[in-house]
């Protein structure tokens, strides 16, 4: 007998072009749900975390809705999350967009901006090279469109890194976190592929049980 | 390194592709959904939607089509074509487009470049400039607008570095040939774009 479908919890976070991300996991044979429940958001076997916009405005759309506490606890309790674009920022510490605001502080670090002298905001597809002990990202060309980024991929972390106008770390990793600066949900075959194995590896995980 | 990108552009009316010189004589090219869907598979970077329908019921097609293609493609979807404000774009943005292209609304009324990127960042914001080269003076491109049937003096390379300045994150530059839609552009304006 065929598995049921897995469901998708996607978060609504603002103005991201949740549709998008909704019809990509839609061609996987999933159920995308779009959702800002909270206890949800901490409990779901999968759950997605999109972002376009704001730095700032991305944190305070959670923080509003007691999101940023149900990701935490999300992640401490090792349950699977992919996180794209502004979705990986707010992981961060901080960021240059936005002075002053709090990240979620899950990744160590603070998001700046690409160069002055480079086409800003980058958009457009670039190569992604992972890290040795990477497991679900491979080598392949992806599509960006982003001013800032995380500089390098920190100590404890796998992931990807990317050169425009130099290195910068275009994905992160850690279990069945998976963290995306491009738009895997646009990235064609390789996007799919990716996000197909994330969602192989969370169905090798225990359904776990609060 | 980014990539140079190839990206097809479907102008779509009442929910069919149509092709025509200049928006003229314009034949029924297919089905949006099956036509991206094919681009996609040939290799496509991206793709952009032009809604030329000239009713407001081709215009709510548009929106029916944008879903259908969004359904099938999973590359970036750019739409353009009759934004004339932030509602038609969050429409446009619901309905499955990545970016949203601006092109008659933002000449006549600039600030459209921002209102948009502050709801949906510079890179959801393309604008879509159609330039012709001066008849009275070669070498100068200026901006066209209504499909290319309105003409104006602004010119094309001051109007996209102005646009960046607005928010949009993007250019999207169509040259408007006035001698022959055949003929190869001498001295591209896209050129004077990249160095500026």
């Amino acid at each position: 007998m065929k598995p049921a479908p897995p469901e998708v919890v996607i978060i609504r976070t603002g103005s991201a072009n949740l549709a998008s991300v909704s019809a990509a996991f839609e061609r996987l044979g999933a159920i995308p749900r779009i959702s800002e429940d909270a206890s949800l958001v901490a409990s779901a076997p999968l759950v997605v975390l999109p972002g376009v916009g704001a730095f700032g405005a991305a944190m305070q759309h959670l923080r509003e809705r007691g999101l940023d506490a149900s990701l935490r606890d999300r992640i401490a309790n090792n349950r699977p999350l992919l996180a794209i674009c502004v979705g990986m920022q707010v992981l961060c510490e901080a960021s240059d967009e936005s002075p002053g605001v709090e990240g979620l502080g899950i990744v160590p670090g603070r998001i700046t901006r690409f160069a002055v002298s480079l086409r800003v905001p980058q958009m457009g597809w670039n190569s992604i090279s992972p890290t040795p002990a990477a497991s679900l990202l491979r080598s392949d060309w992806v599509y960006f469109a982003n001013s800032y980024r995380l500089a390098r991929v920190p100590d404890g972390w796998e992931g990807a890194r990317t050169d425009h106008g130099g290195e910068f770390a275009s994905a992160l990793e850690r279990g069945p976190l998976l963290a995306c600066q491009f738009h895997p949900e646009l990235s064609g075959a390789a996007g799919l592929t990716l996000i197909e194995r994330w969602l192989s590896l969370a169905a090798t995980k225990e359904p776990l049980t609060c | 390194m980014l990539s140079s990108r190839i990206i097809p552009c479907l102008d779509i009316r009442d929910g069919r592709v149509v092709k025509g010189v200049r928006f003229q004589n314009l034949r029924d090219a297919g089905d949006p959904a099956e036509l991206a869907a094919r681009y996609e598979a040939e290799g496509a970077d991206e793709i952009t939607l032009l809604d030329i329908s000239a009713t407001p019921e081709g215009r709510a097609t548009a929106a029916q089509t944008v879903a259908r293609v969004r359904r099938v493609l999973s590359i970036p979807l750019t739409v353009g074509g009759g934004v004339r404000a932030v509602a038609d774009a969050a429409r446009l943005m619901d309905s499955g487009a990545d970016k949203i292209g601006v092109n008659t609304a933002a000449v006549a009324r600039p600030d459209l470049i921002t209102e948009c990127a502050n709801l949906f960042g510079a890179q959801c914001i393309v604008i879509a400039i159609d330039a012709a080269e001066s008849a009275e003076n070669l070498g100068r491109w200026v901006v066209r607008v209504r499909s290319g049937m309105g003409t104006t003096t602004i010119d094309a390379v001051a109007w996209a570095c102005r646009a960046a300045e607005l928010g949009a994150g993007e250019v999207l530059l169509t040259s408007w040939d006035p001698s022959s839609s055949l003929r190869p552009i001498a001295t591209p304006p896209s050129r004077r774009m990249w160095i500026v």
